[in-house]
């Protein structure tokens, strides 16, 4: 059967894949919680992480929730139930949105940089460098990566969708003629905490997502400046197919039941 | 300890792939010595110090380190051997992240935990020391010429005044007078502060200035190993046609591509 011996191959390398990938989440899990704990290092990472994405966090969920309002006012008019709208915004926002449109563009501008930088750290031989002078790059590159991400994406994720509720609303009052006060009565009617919890939550995954496949393809980079392109391209592509499937898994854990 | 040597490798092989590069290599370093290694170019000198500081493992022999074997060390025994020793990478591989002062000083701080004040100073001395003013501390490691950067890298692992010294070519890309400057620090540090020393070099006259011993690595295996009082004297047809440069002679160059 010749046809299925190219398939087989795929499926073990890939399982091989996801085999090294987990053992290097259980390394850094376990030198996140055994001293030492570089503390400056994590709020620098929070800095470059967190505070530089504000901006684009904020522009991309402003205008997800500025259109999200005109079409579910377009869609929602053909059955006249205009007065949902500020619902939708707000829950699609809090649950689904924020979340994934936070995740995915700090996956292209943060996920990239990390796997560039220490790419290039891994081919100049500045991680053996590291290790030569007593210093565990896990502790010392990944791991305040990692908790920088874990950290700062819910924090990025409830400003934005604070914004993103706020195009809403910009929207709905400015042009689609709803009245403020109502609006806002809306927006708070229905919504439960475990809307933003779970969006919350899915923040948290997706920043260890991001920043670990940033250090697994940074730190496993080989071939000088094409190998560091390379991995660069694999940690952005790579956390973003993780952040829709486990956008899919936690949210079957917390609304299936 | 049976074994006095400071480090010692034996029937050390790594291979890459198909790509056999070292095939049983033996060599002995004693406290106090300094021993250079010579050899053509991708013979295998550097994976043999990446071999002995842990950073690569050797498919089979054995690397011990003041008697402990280094090869199926604890993390522990490796940090302890790691603790002691200095590396000056080929490419300097300085943090481009951190300024030059840091760099010299990381060592200082991150390993022994020195207040950054007083790293410093000790950063400054030590730049002083192979040749770089107290002007380029604070300047990014990025923006220095690529002699400057050997020579930071060389500050960075004599720094913490390790008694174990691995140097990968300190003085290529150095000019004559400063790269004398430096095989006179290398000396300083192996007689006077009586540290062991591995030094890779293509430089004959650095090799017989730093060394007490030279060692030749040839197809994965030192093929000449003596004092250095000796070489002159041997009549190892490959020794000789290395120190003398000759284009003739037994080495098989790989020169048939060029
Ligand atoms: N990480 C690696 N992966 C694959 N091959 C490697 C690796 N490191 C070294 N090699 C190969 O091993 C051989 C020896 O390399 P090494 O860097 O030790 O040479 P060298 O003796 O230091 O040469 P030079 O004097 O040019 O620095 C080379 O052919 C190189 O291609
Ligand atoms: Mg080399």
């Amino acid at each position: 059967m010749p046809i299925f011996a190219p398939v087989g191959h795929i499926f073990l390398t890939f399982l091989a894949l996801v085999g090294r990938v987990t053992v290097f989440a259980g390394r850094t899990i376990g030198h996140m919680v055994t001293p030492p704990i570089y503390f400056r290092l994590i709020f620098k990472q929070m800095r470059e992480i967190g505070y530089f994405s504000l901006p684009v966090v904020a522009m991309t969920t402003l205008f997800a929730g500025m259109v999200l309002a005109l079409q579910s006012y377009s869609g929602f008019s053909r059955f006249s139930a205009e007065s949902a709208v500020a619902t939708v915004v707000v829950i699609s926002m809090t649950r689904e949105l924020g979340p994934v449109l936070a995740g995915l563009m700090v996956a292209g501008r943060v996920g990239a940089a990390i796997a560039a930088e220490i790419g290039t750290m891994r081919v100049t031989e500045q991680i053996d460098a590291l290790v030569t002078l007593s210093t565990n790059p896990f502790k010392y590159l990944v791991v305040p990566r990692v908790v920088a991400g874990l950290i700062t994406l819910p924090i990025l994720v409830l400003i934005g969708d604070i914004i993103g509720v706020l195009g809403g609303y910009l929207v709905g009052v400015n042009k689609l003629g709803f009245n403020d006060g109502s609006y806002i009565r809306n927006t708070f009617q229905y919504l439960e905490q475990l809307d933003v919890i779970s969006g919350l939550v899915k923040a948290a995954v997706f920043g260890f997502i991001i920043t670990l496949m940033g250090c697994y393809h940074g730190y496993h980079s080989r071939g000088g400046a094409q190998g560091v392109g390379q991995a660069t391209t694999n940690a952005v592509v790579s956390s973003s197919i993780l952040i829709l499937i486990s956008n899919y898994i936690v949210t079957e854990l917390f609304f299936t039941r | 300890m049976s074994n006095p040597a400071k480090i010692s490798l034996r029937n050390v092989h790594k291979a890459f792939g198909p790509k056999k590069v070292l095939q049983g290599v033996n060599l002995d370093v004693a406290p106090g010595e300094s021993v250079a290694i010579i050899g053509g170019s991708g013979t295998g000198k550097s994976v043999t110090l990446k071999c002995v500081l842990g950073l690569l493992t050797p498919d089979q022999g054995s690397i011990t380190v003041d008697g402990i074997e280094m090869t199926d060390a604890s993390t522990a025994d490796r940090d302890a051997m790691l603790a002691k020793t200095g590396m000056l990478f080929q490419g300097a591989a300085l943090f481009d992240s951190l300024s030059v002062w840091q760099n010299v000083a990381f060592g200082l701080i991150e390993g022994r935990g020195m207040k950054p004040r007083q790293a410093r100073d000790i950063a400054i001395a030590r730049l002083e020391d192979v040749g770089l003013g107290s002007e380029i501390a604070d300047m990014s490691p990025a923006s220095l010429s690529g002699g400057m950067q050997k020579r930071v890298g060389l500050a960075r692992a004599i720094a913490t005044e390790p008694e174990i010294l691995f140097f990968d070519e300190p003085t290529t890309g150095i000019d004559p007078i400063m790269g004398d400057v430096i095989n006179d620090l290398i000396v300083k540090c192996t007689r006077e502060l009586g540290a062991s020393a591995m030094t890779i070099t293509h430089d004959m006259a650095s090799a017989r200035k730093i060394a007490d011993r030279v060692a030749m690595l040839y197809k994965g295996e030192i093929i000449w190993d003596g004092p250095v009082s000796e070489i002159d004297q041997s009549d190892n047809p490959y020794l000789k046609q290395f120190v003398a440069g000759d284009i003739e002679g037994p080495l098989d160059l790989d020169l048939k591509h060029l």
